[in-house]
């Protein structure tokens, strides 16, 4: 089939501002529109930007807004799209640098600034800690998280402020929060009762809906939420 | 030009380089120098397990991982060095939960363990379960454990810095030169310890599970610094692929009690290899595949065959195995488990396939997976340049792109997670010791212009050869005449034709002359390393006259150990390939015929 290719370009060394350029590639149905990038940029246009690698949506690369979507464009078949007019454009809310890579550094920091890291300072015992596989499966969803930036980047309040730490951050801080083995949750919480923490969300969902991990995002949100509240981790 | 000084530089930061920065930068100025961001390594992309005899759900020892390592390895592998690794397993898996890895449970609350291909309790043949497992994601576990870690000790990272060259100062390494993507703009990095972790080369074969960024740059930089690749010959071809993808089926479908099947709904693994069947070694089943196909019995005649993990079939033959649970009732795997055990292989096959593996067989062929070859070292992950061992200052190697060897002529599952965290802690310690006791190198006032004029002949040449074009002959022919079954004929026809494509690579076409960002041109760079590693390793193969683990030749189908126990050493000389082979090291194992 032939597909339409609309893709959003910049190249800051070219370009006052950015503009869209249009490609008409043969594709297959079951063809990731990450291959269809890559035909574009070896065959039509090399300085077509864009990070990629495991290609298998393991990564977290190349996320993408994909026909208005958040999507991994290795985790998207041209079929998925049911249309072949496919329009490809960079994540929203993070400054753009060249065609659809964007600057992940605002989007780390705020990863950063939830201590994503285990904290238990008692000495280790000899062996494991021990848990049990419901005190693991607790937390099992959100240690899925790829740092993709799909979700953060889809959030309308992030879009309004990008002062708020966002739904990555929030849920890399609830896979430790939930870790019975981890004893740093009350700073955890603390950081996200800040006025750009975790009462910034308002549970639009858009988060859930592009997660390329199907991670229960805004429940997660609504789990640290519900913590705050009430000082108590259920 | 901007430089910078630091103790210690590492290069790579998946498992292993990450796990050399943690320890390196407990007692050195250390940084982190990746072409990814950290969390895109390719270490996330492991799934099954990490090796280790922990012994959590039924009799294990570390002796009888190293002997089955060793085994594996068609006994090329070192056996200091894999002896090393297998009992320093424990402890490294248990310093993992330490630092937080989330690893899926027993009812007991211990690490879950699984059965892998050629892990066996050594009394009675049979698999153990010795895979320490969190679900299908290990690997993404042990690499967000181990950033996380790095954050928590406020580990130096320079993201998105694409190293190029190695500096090299009397005989020792001085550092690295690196381009920064962001501006384009060449940095060298001042160091006296220098750690390669850049990971494999699995791009060179046309169907892979390996990364884009696996393009061998760690290997294809030290050839050109005069230093030798060891056993490249050596390359892994995981039995079970996505059919024309490459993407990995984890072999924990197998330990699971997942089974392969032809198109006559044949298991044929009990006829290659009676006692595991299924979880043989991965290069016995990778070739049984292939005669499978060969005789016809693909699915449909085509190149492909069935990996079938529904409960309906696994309960069959683990009936029929005699397959029992830990407590010692009749072993039986459910469809919701399947679901918790496996949901990213589940997700894989209906996103790519359409096909649901609870209830649906899964198309797989074999994949170019893993370099059991790379830049040679000893245990401490120290560089060893020559026939006797000598080590090179100042040069560490861990991870995939060190060849130490501890995986010989084929890896076993779960061995490579264990290489990472054992040999990248080990490098870490030892270039943090080294760099105490040593002072910075003066460094030449043009260590950067090697690195400046690999990029400057890529831009300024006629521009008349796509490198698409370039790049998907040297895959065909390799997965052809260089994969799981290997022929002088076929090889010789290789190094023909990658020698005409390393002439059309002169003038390579890269549209992009900007400086932001230039992944056209970095790509090409990196088409540059696959030519060579290709060449290199068809090279070794044609000279090694014997068929031995990951190596299948046709014309030599016997193992030789007379002639052939020993490893390959690689140089590039003026643009001529020149080899030497040193000896392996047995202590414990003496040879013998390999059987599963």
């Amino acid at each position: 089939m032939q597909v339409t290719l609309k893709i959003f370009r910049f190249n800051p060394e070219k370009d006052k501002k950015p503009h869209y350029e249009t490609y008409k590639v043969e594709a297959d149905p079951t063809d990731r529109v990450l291959d269809l990038l890559e035909y574009v940029k070896w065959h039509n246009d090399g300085t077509l930007s864009f990070r990629r690698s495991c290609a298998h949506g393991i990564c977290g690369s190349d996320a993408m807004r994909i026909n208005g979507r958040n999507y991994l464009a290795c985790k998207v078949l041209v079929k998925d799209l049911r249309s072949n007019k496919i329009t490809v454009e960079p994540i929203l809310g993070l400054r753009v640098i060249k065609d659809m890579i964007v600057d992940m550094e605002p989007f780390f920091e705020h990863f950063r600034s939830v201590m994503p890291y285990f904290v238990n300072n008692d000495p280790p015992p000899a062996t494991e800690r021990l848990q049990s596989p419901e005190q693991r499966e607790r937390f099992d969803d959100t240690t899925k998280c790829i740092l993709c930036a799909a979700c953060t980047t889809s959030c309308p309040s992030f879009w309004a402020s990008d002062s708020y730490v966002g739904p990555a951050a929030i849920v890399n801080a609830h896979r430790f929060i939930y870790d019975s083995r981890d004893q740093a949750a009350t700073e955890r919480l603390n950081i996200l009762n800040d006025q750009f923490g975790v009462f910034r969300c308002h549970t639009i969902f858009n988060c859930t809906e592009a997660c390329p991990r199907e991670i229960q995002i805004t429940r997660a949100i609504g789990e640290v939420k519900k913590a705050i509240a009430t000082g108590r981790l259920d | 030009m901007k430089t910078h000084q630091y103790e210690v530089i590492v290069v790579g930061a998946g498992g292993a380089g990450l796990m050399a920065a943690l320890y390196a930068s407990r007692s050195a100025n250390t940084a982190v120098l990746s072409k990814l961001y950290p969390t895109r390594s390719h270490t996330g992309t492991a799934q099954g397990g990490v090796g280790a005899a922990l012994g959590n759900m039924e009799e294990d020892h570390p002796e009888w991982h190293t002997y089955d390592t060793v085994k594996g390895s068609d006994y090329l592998g070192d056996q200091d060095a894999i002896e090393f690794m297998c009992s320093e397993a424990v402890q490294a898996v248990y310093e993992l939960e330490h630092m937080g890895l989330p690893f899926s449970r027993t009812p007991e609350g211990k690490i879950a363990q699984r059965p892998f291909g050629g892990h066996t309790n050594n009394v009675t043949g049979k698999p153990v379960p010795r895979a320490c497992y969190a679900a299908d994601r290990t690997g993404h576990m042990i690499l967000q454990t181990l950033y996380q870690q790095c954050i928590k000790n406020k580990v130096q990272f320079y993201d998105e810095f694409h190293v190029l060259d190695l500096i090299v100062v009397n005989g020792a390494a001085a550092g690295v030169v690196a381009v920064e993507l962001a501006t384009g703009e060449l940095h060298t990095f001042h160091a006296k310890a220098v750690i390669f972790a850049t990971g494999g080369h699995g791009r060179i074969w046309e169907i892979t599970s390996n990364a884009y960024a696996y393009s061998g740059d760690g290997v294809a930089v030290t050839l050109r610094r005069g230093i030798p690749a060891e056993d490249l010959e050596f390359f892994q071809f995981h039995p079970t692929g996505i059919y024309r993808l490459g993407i990995l089926i984890t072999e924990g479908v197998r330990g699971e009690g997942g089974i392969l099947l032809n198109d006559k709904g044949e298991r044929f693994m009990t006829k290659y290899a009676p006692t595991v069947k299924d979880l043989a070694s991965r290069d016995v089943v990778s070739r049984a595949m292939y005669m499978e196909m060969r005789e016809g019995r693909g699915i449909g005649g085509k190149r492909y065959l069935y990996l079938d993990v529904t409960p309906e079939t696994v309960n069959k033959y683990a009936a029929i195995d005699g397959r029992r649970l830990p407590d010692g009732s009749a072993y039986q795997l459910k469809g919701e488990e399947i679901l918790s055990k496996l949901p990213d292989i589940v997700d894989f096959c209906r996103t790519y396939l359409g096909v649901d593996p609870v209830t649906q067989p899964m198309p797989v062929q074999p994949t170019a997976h893993y370099a059991m070859g790379g830049i040679p070292t000893n245990k401490f992950g120290e560089v060893v340049i020559d026939e006797q061992n000598t080590v090179m200052p100042g040069f560490y190697a861990a991870g995939e792109v060190a060849c130490v060897s501890v995986h010989g002529a084929n890896r076993l599952g779960t061995n490579s997670l264990l290489d990472l965290i054992t040999f990248g802690k080990h490098a870490g310690l030892r270039a943090a010791e080294f760099s105490k006791g040593a002072t910075f190198q003066s460094l030449p006032s043009d260590a950067a212009d090697f690195a400046r004029q690999q990029l400057d002949r890529l831009v300024n040449n006629h521009g008349t050869e796509n490198v698409a074009d370039i790049s998907n002959e040297m895959k065909a022919i390799m997965f052809d005449h260089v994969g799981v079954f290997r022929t002088e004929e076929g090889m010789r026809q290789v190094l023909k034709t990658i020698g005409e494509l390393k002439e059309r690579f002169k003038n390579a076409e890269v549209d992009d002359h900007g400086k932001v960002f230039n992944t056209n041109l970095l790509n090409t760079w990196e088409l540059g390393n696959m030519l060579d590693l290709a060449e290199v390793t068809t090279f070794c193969a044609l000279a090694r006259h014997e068929s031995r683990g990951g190596h299948a030749r046709e014309d030599f189908p016997k193992r030789d150990d007379v002639n052939w126990l020993k490893h390959t050493l690689a140089w590039t000389v003026d643009g001529e390939i020149k080899l030497s082979y040193k000896p392996v090291t047995i202590t414990k194992y003496q040879p013998k015929e390999r059987v599963y």
